[in-house]
């Protein structure tokens, strides 16, 4: 799985954020994906292959080992992490969209005027690649719906490890009697603590992500209100004096 | 060959902690001389050998864990008892946890520079030349930036030790052991376990811990020096100066509502021309009053 590939794109997504996303995705890639890269994956590495079964009967640990991990907890993560990261790529597919607009309505424009300094015209086209866009309108509503998958996924996944693993701790010893297996077996999982702390480390690195996406959301709310609200004389005079206090300090 | 093998999870791993370098070592532009001796530090010394040396050490460290029991399971359950965390995952933890507070001083950098960009465009400077300049402008460890620095190196501190103390709790003696006994179920007595390359390991965790306690020397260095730097200027700066900076500050820090309250009480312009000491292109600018 090429991580950094991710983290390259995400990155470019990074502009349109508030800053609360930039920090979600810190958060994301050093608490998240490093820890999963770096240390979960040697944990759960000989799951498979260290998992016994106290008999010598063929087919029972495979068996055994089946019915108890279904998915295993890295498969889940690395799809959790794949699935919260896409919904970015909504807001960046808007953007290209604007702009892709704008730049026809540019050339449009510069095709109908017949005199116009086509110097002038490829300015504007570098400006468009390198704005930024307010968080407003069509826009707003996007990212909206891009945190709202990003909180549904999150959630999903997080329940669906709980469900299937039955809570967050890992037992040392679980007892099967499947077939082909002769009787009820012990069986016993492999470094059931370190994978334990490494389990209840990403579920808490998920709660404080899916925390941040709700600050995003009550932020963006916040933000829409407060536009609503057509600016008074008194708030202009406001920021202007704001401006110039600003200026005396830095001085 | 038989050592194909190996190399490639060591590439992928080394990949993430580059991305990682390449992360933290852009707050190096706003660090101090000690603070970027400490990420030196932390790469050469800690994650290099991490990634390495430590890795191939402890790679084995399950399969080469051997009861003297036939019994199913023994090996499995005796190892979880005396190893619930290997070395190697709680310092990659630690070197994680203890880098990012310097990513406080990255997102504080960023928000001024965010600031001072949103102000220029309003007063209509916005010239691309203007704003190269603050991109790339270097911030002085000073007022607030200066709180952030030394709330990022407490955090450092904290991990650092917390980290330590945590390994001293679960492996009380700094020696690896070459044998421990273990008489958990399913082991049907009490067995002798043998846990493989006890002195190299042994050797590796020394020299871990001495790296660490080196780290926090550093970090304490640091915090001195930034309290020695900020006393010095505190008494070096004139009497009439420091009076104009903290009359500043206090202007700065009126919140709208206070503001309003003063304009339509009139009263700003006069407190407005008792600090004007400065030059008088700050007068020019507020020359709407």
């Amino acid at each position: 799985m090429s991580w950094p590939a991710l983290y390259a794109q995400l990155l470019g997504t990074n502009r349109h954020s508030t800053s609360l996303g930039k920090v979600w995705l810190s958060v994301l890639f050093i608490f998240r994906v490093m820890v999963l890269v770096v240390a979960a994956e040697s944990v759960w590495g000989d799951e498979q292959s260290d998992f016994t079964c106290n008999t010598l009967q063929p087919g029972c640990e495979n068996v055994c080992y089946d019915q108890f991990f279904p998915v295993s907890h890295i498969r889940l993560w690395s799809l959790q992490l794949v699935f919260v990261s896409t919904p970015t790529l909504l807001v960046s597919m808007y953007v290209s969209y604007r702009n892709h607009c704008d730049k026809r309505r540019i050339l449009q424009s510069s095709g109908r005027a017949s005199v116009l300094n086509s110097k002038g015209q490829e300015e504007e086209l570098e400006t468009l690649k390198k704005r930024r866009l307010p968080i407003a309108g069509a826009l707003w509503w996007t990212y909206l719906c891009s945190l709202v998958f990003k909180m549904m996924f999150e959630g999903g996944f997080m329940y669906a490890l709980y469900v299937v693993y039955d809570g967050f701790q890992m037992p040392r010893l679980v007892q099967c009697d499947q077939w082909p297996c002769p009787n009820l077996v012990d069986c016993f999982v492999s470094r059931p603590t370190e994978k334990t702390v490494f389990t209840v480390f990403m579920a808490t690195a998920s709660s404080i992500c899916m925390v941040l996406n709700l600050a995003e959301l009550a932020y963006l709310v916040a933000k829409a209100l407060n536009r609503m609200q057509p600016p008074t004389n008194q708030m202009k005079i406001n920021s202007f004096v704001y401006f110039c206090l600003i200026n005396r300090g830095k001085n | 060959t038989p050592l194909a093998q190996p190399d490639e999870p060591d590439l992928e791993s080394k990949m993430n902690w580059g991305t990682f370098y390449a992360v933290i070592s852009g707050v190096n532009r706003h660090s101090t001389g000690i603070g970027r001796i400490w990420l030196s530090v932390i790469f050469i010394f800690r994650i290099l050998v991490l990634v390495v040396a430590a890795e191939s050490v402890w790679g084995d460290e399950k399969s080469g864990f051997t009861c003297n029991t036939q019994q199913p399971g023994c090996n499995s359950v005796c190892y979880d008892q005396f190893f619930p965390i290997s070395h190697i995952r709680l310092w990659a933890l630690q070197l994680i946890l203890v880098s990012t507070p310097a990513l406080l001083v990255a997102m504080h950098v960023a928000h001024r520079r965010h600031v001072d960009k949103k102000a220029l465009k309003r007063s209509g400077r916005g010239s691309p030349k203007e704003l190269e300049h603050i991109k790339n402008q270097k911030f002085q460890i000073t007022g607030a930036l200066w709180w952030t620095y030394m709330i990022s190196i407490i955090f450092r501190l904290i991990f650092e030790v917390a980290f330590l103390y945590v390994f001293y709790l679960i492996y009380p003696d700094f020696k690896m052991v070459r044998l421990v006994k273990c008489d958990s179920y399913p082991c049907p007595n009490t067995v002798d376990c043998f846990v493989s390359r006890p002195t190299e390991k042994t050797i590796f965790t020394v020299f871990m811990l001495t790296v660490s306690g080196v780290c926090v020397l550093l970090n304490l260095a640091e915090v001195a020096y930034l309290i020695a730097r900020a006393c010095k200027r505190c008494m070096s700066r004139p009497e009439d100066e420091a009076k104009a900076a903290w009359i500043t500050q206090r202007l700065s820090s009126y919140r709208q509502n206070e503001i309003n309250q003063l304009i339509a009480d009139h009263s700003l312009k006069s407190k407005l021309t008792v600090t004007k000491k400065s030059p008088t292109e700050q007068g020019e600018r507020c020359s709407a009053f």
